[in-house]
């Protein structure tokens, strides 16, 4: 997929929110679809059990208009976070111009966090994707949750944030930190966008 | 009648906060690229919030990017008053004129156009012409299109098919910014804090919040005390209870998509320059005509525009030489101009190579032989019509008679005839003339059909500007010969370029040729040569005898030239046998050496002289003529008459 196409003059970013189950991916997308005018969005589709656990994956795209005479679409999708759905996770990843990493910052959660980081990485290497050269950034959810039960974002950092990518603190159930990091993300994708469009 | 730009109006006297960042880009984008980015540009703010200042803005950019640009600002009252008036001086058409020759128009305060039917009917003429020349138009207004009153569907969709922005009342930090930015502006220091503090109260619009900065500093001035944060909540009349804005809440403002647009639109921007999307351009018209752009797609790669232009310029030469090649290459094999290395700029040597193996490959078809100049042709009675048309065909190439068939039996000089026209066509500037025998005609072409390259042989003909072929009658029964001859008969034709050719016979006795040949062939001037009279025989063998270094006395030159013979060619014959029979006697040639050699007597003794016979025989290159026999036409004498049938 091309970010961006000069002939057609469209930019369309594909951003994938990763992260261990119940970590809060959909509920970001939630938020963002309620923020958004109802001119902007398309309808969020979203495939969940009845648990409302995501079953296959959401999608939401939003349509931001004309920039510098570019239609700019942003596409975003979330992964199912439990560890069985792997096969799907791997196509919903597939032509990603940017990942978010949604993080659980409880401590009992740390091991899924890592295991799903790990999950990520060989998931892009099976595109042919090296997780360096993605631009990625990693958000911190339910930092609202009482101190004792959860990790502060510079022990987060350590335990998961070794390449030194943007990290966000949030609370995406009341959209504290959501669009920060949706913003950190767009300016990744689109820097990189800007040294070198990407052909596939 | 047109408001001139404010000077203080620019992008960098514009605080730009998340409120207006939408618009500045917009505005700016517009500036650099007026016509082509957003048109028409609708920018609505509430009363006081910069407007005009952005509208001002844009001008003033535009202007400094291209200083021929014609750029009018003026508010919608004022257009309404130019325009009655010059309705009323009966000027209307040179009104429109005026309006549709600017580059960027800016106007302001469009929301006027409320009740003003004929106003509405007007600008939308002008929307569209300017639009349709590619002019930029920005419009401000208090309220966006549709909110209007009273306003034209047509103007209303016409206005939002653009882009329409708005700008929003600005943001504590930027409230804040723009006090520093005033303060400074005025020379004012305040104690730390103050400026926050006017920032704090929810003003509704900038122009308000001026105001209440203008009075705290007329405040200070007068107390000669620095005021501090107290003094002002008591000057602008607010408790410090009312600091509303002050509870800048972090969660949930229904503004922040809004936010994440502009900075969005921000990024963008800067990704998308200017630069770029002129490399993109170019990128887009060269693939379009279909030449590879991997040159420049790299300079999309880069952070940093590097000497894009110049870039973009070479590429451009590139083509061009690409173009004048394939041209070139397509003139001499139209099949080889389809190379591919013609649309690769990256593959310019191996192009050139292309072009230059073509070159050397298409030498130019057999030119006239020099053997036969047009000087060297003897004139007579006999041969005085078919020499006028060479001569007129020499002048007057393609015009007068074309084709020029030359027919006479074999001897009679037609080839010396067809090479000298040949040689005096070539003369001419930029002449490419092509001479040859009709037997290497055909061979040609089926080396030509052996090897896959008829087109480079047709291009090679039809970039001739003559083509003269001898012996046209051996194109009997060869049908492909005939079909491509008869092709390249009508592009001649067409295209007035001469066609000469030579026949034993009239066309419409040749066997074997087609009927769209032969009648082609006779549309011109079909010219007789006759046999040698008297006075060419004699030319002729003056001619051949200085050339043989023999004296050409009287009497010699007159027997010779009362023997009976039918053809130029003969008379070669017979001069060289006396000369050769001189030779052996080791005597001079004389009118009796050469009767006894022609008349029999010297028979006997050249056979005892054994010295070498000329065989005496010609073979008639008359392939289509009905008798295929080799004849021998010129007796030795009498007892040595002798028939050899051909084997």
């Amino acid at each position: 997929m091309s970010l961006v196409n000069f002939t057609s003059r469209e930019i369309t970013c594909k951003i994938v929110y990763y992260g261990p189950g119940r970590s809060g991916k959909t509920t970001n997308l939630h938020y963002i679809y309620q923020r958004v005018p109802d001119t902007r969005r398309g309808r969020m589709v979203s495939l969940a059990t009845q648990t409302d656990r995501t079953l296959f994956f959401d999608f939401l795209p939003i349509d931001l208009g004309q920039i510098s005479g570019f239609t700019t679409r942003f596409q975003l999708y979330t992964v199912p976070g439990q560890v069985y759905y792997n096969a799907t996770r791997r196509l919903v990843l597939q032509g990603a111009d940017g990942v978010v990493f949604v993080g659980d910052s409880q401590a009992r959660q740390l091991d899924e966090n890592i295991e799903s980081l790990q999950n990520l990485q060989s998931n892009l290497l099976e595109h042919g994707v090296d997780v360096r050269t993605m631009p990625l950034v990693i958000q911190y959810n339910k930092q609202d949750l009482p101190r004792e039960l959860i990790l502060t974002t510079a022990e987060l950092d350590d335990a998961l944030n070794f390449r030194g990518v943007p990290s966000f603190a949030a609370d995406a159930l009341h959209g504290t930190g959501v669009f920060e990091t949706l913003k950190g993300i767009s300016e990744l994708v689109l820097k990189k966008l800007a040294t070198g469009s990407p052909t596939t | 009648m047109t408001s001139s730009l404010n000077p203080r109006f620019t992008f960098e006297t514009f605080v730009v906060g998340s409120a207006n960042r939408l618009a500045v880009t917009a505005g700016r984008t517009v500036a650099e690229n007026p016509g082509s980015a957003y048109n028409p540009l609708f920018i609505y703010s509430g009363s006081g919030l910069g407007k005009t200042h952005v509208l001002m803005a844009i001008g003033h950019a535009a202007k400094a990017l291209a200083p021929q640009l014609n750029i009018e600002y003026l508010t919608l009252d004022e257009y309404v008053e130019a325009f009655h008036a010059a309705i009323a001086a009966g000027q209307g058409d040179a009104f429109r004129r005026r309006f549709q020759n600017v580059g960027v128009l800016l106007v302001d305060d469009v929301q006027f156009l409320t009740n003003r039917k004929e106003m509405q009917a007007e600008l939308l003429r002008l929307t569209e012409a300017l639009q349709q020349a590619g002019h930029q138009i920005v419009l401000a207004s208090d309220r966006p299109p549709a909110e209007i009153a009273d306003l034209d569907e047509r103007l209303i969709s016409r206005f939002s098919g653009g882009l329409v922005v708005d700008m929003g009342v600005p943001d504590y930090e930027t409230r804040v910014a723009i006090l520093r930015r005033k303060a400074e502006e005025r020379g004012t220091a305040f104690q730390p804090g103050v400026l926050e503090a006017i920032a704090k109260i929810d003003y509704p619009n900038v122009r308000e919040l001026m105001g209440a900065l203008n009075r705290v500093i007329a405040f200070q001035s007068v107390n000669e005390m620095p005021v501090n944060e107290e003094a002002v909540r008591k000057v602008l009349g607010t408790s410090s209870a009312a600091s509303p804005a002050a509870a800048s809440s972090t969660v949930a403002s229904p503004d922040e998509f809004s936010q994440f647009l502009t900075d969005v639109t921000a990024t963008v921007g800067k990704a998308v320059e200017a630069w770029r999307a002129r490399v993109a351009e170019a990128v887009m018209r060269w693939q379009g005509e279909g030449y590879r752009t991997g040159r420049l797609e790299a300079l999309l790669e880069r952070d940093t525009p590097a000497a894009v232009d110049e870039a973009i310029a070479a590429y451009v030469q590139d083509v061009e030489r690409l173009k004048a090649l394939e041209a070139e290459v397509a003139a001499l094999d139209p099949q080889a101009a389809g190379d591919k290395v013609f649309h690769d700029p990256e593959r310019m040597d191996e192009a050139e190579a292309t072009a230059g193996r073509m070159r050397e490959g298409v030498a130019p078809p057999p030119a006239p032989s020099a053997a036969f100049p047009l000087e060297s042709y003897q004139a007579g009675p006999s041969n005085e019509v078919a020499l006028n048309a060479a001569r007129d065909a020499i002048s007057k190439p393609g015009k007068k008679y074309n084709p020029l068939v030359i027919v006479g039996k074999s001897g009679l000089g037609k080839t010396h005839l067809l090479n000298a026209i040949g040689l005096q066509l070539a003369k001419k500037k930029g002449a490419i003339v092509a001479c040859l025998s009709t037997q290497d005609f055909v061979d040609e072409l089926i080396a030509a059909i052996d090897g896959n390259r008829v087109d480079w042989w047709r291009a090679r003909y039809r970039r001739c500007t003559a083509l003269l072929l001898d012996d046209i009658q051996l194109l009997a029964g060869k049908e492909r010969t005939q079909e491509e001859l008869f092709n390249l008969f009508n592009q001649f034709l067409d295209a007035e370029r001469q066609l000469v050719f030579t026949a034993p016979a009239h066309p419409n006795t040749l066997e074997g040729l087609e009927e769209r040949i032969v009648s082609r062939l006779g549309g011109g001037l079909v010219a007789e040569l006759g046999e040698p009279d008297r006075e060419v025989r004699r030319s002729v063998l003056e001619r051949l005898l200085t050339h043989q270094h023999v004296g050409t006395d009287t009497a010699l030159l007159d027997y010779l030239a009362d023997r009976p013979v039918d053809s130029a060619r003969s008379l070669t014959g017979l001069v060289q046998r006396v000369v050769e029979a001189a030779a052996a006697e080791d005597s001079p040639v004389t009118a009796g050496l050469a009767r006894d050699v022609l008349e029999g007597a010297a028979a006997a003794r050249r056979t005892a002289g054994g010295a070498p016979r000329t065989s005496g025989i010609v073979v008639s290159s008359a392939g289509g003529v009905r008798s295929r026999e080799k004849m021998v036409w010129d007796w030795p004498a009498a007892g040595e008459r002798v028939i050899e049938d051909m084997r």
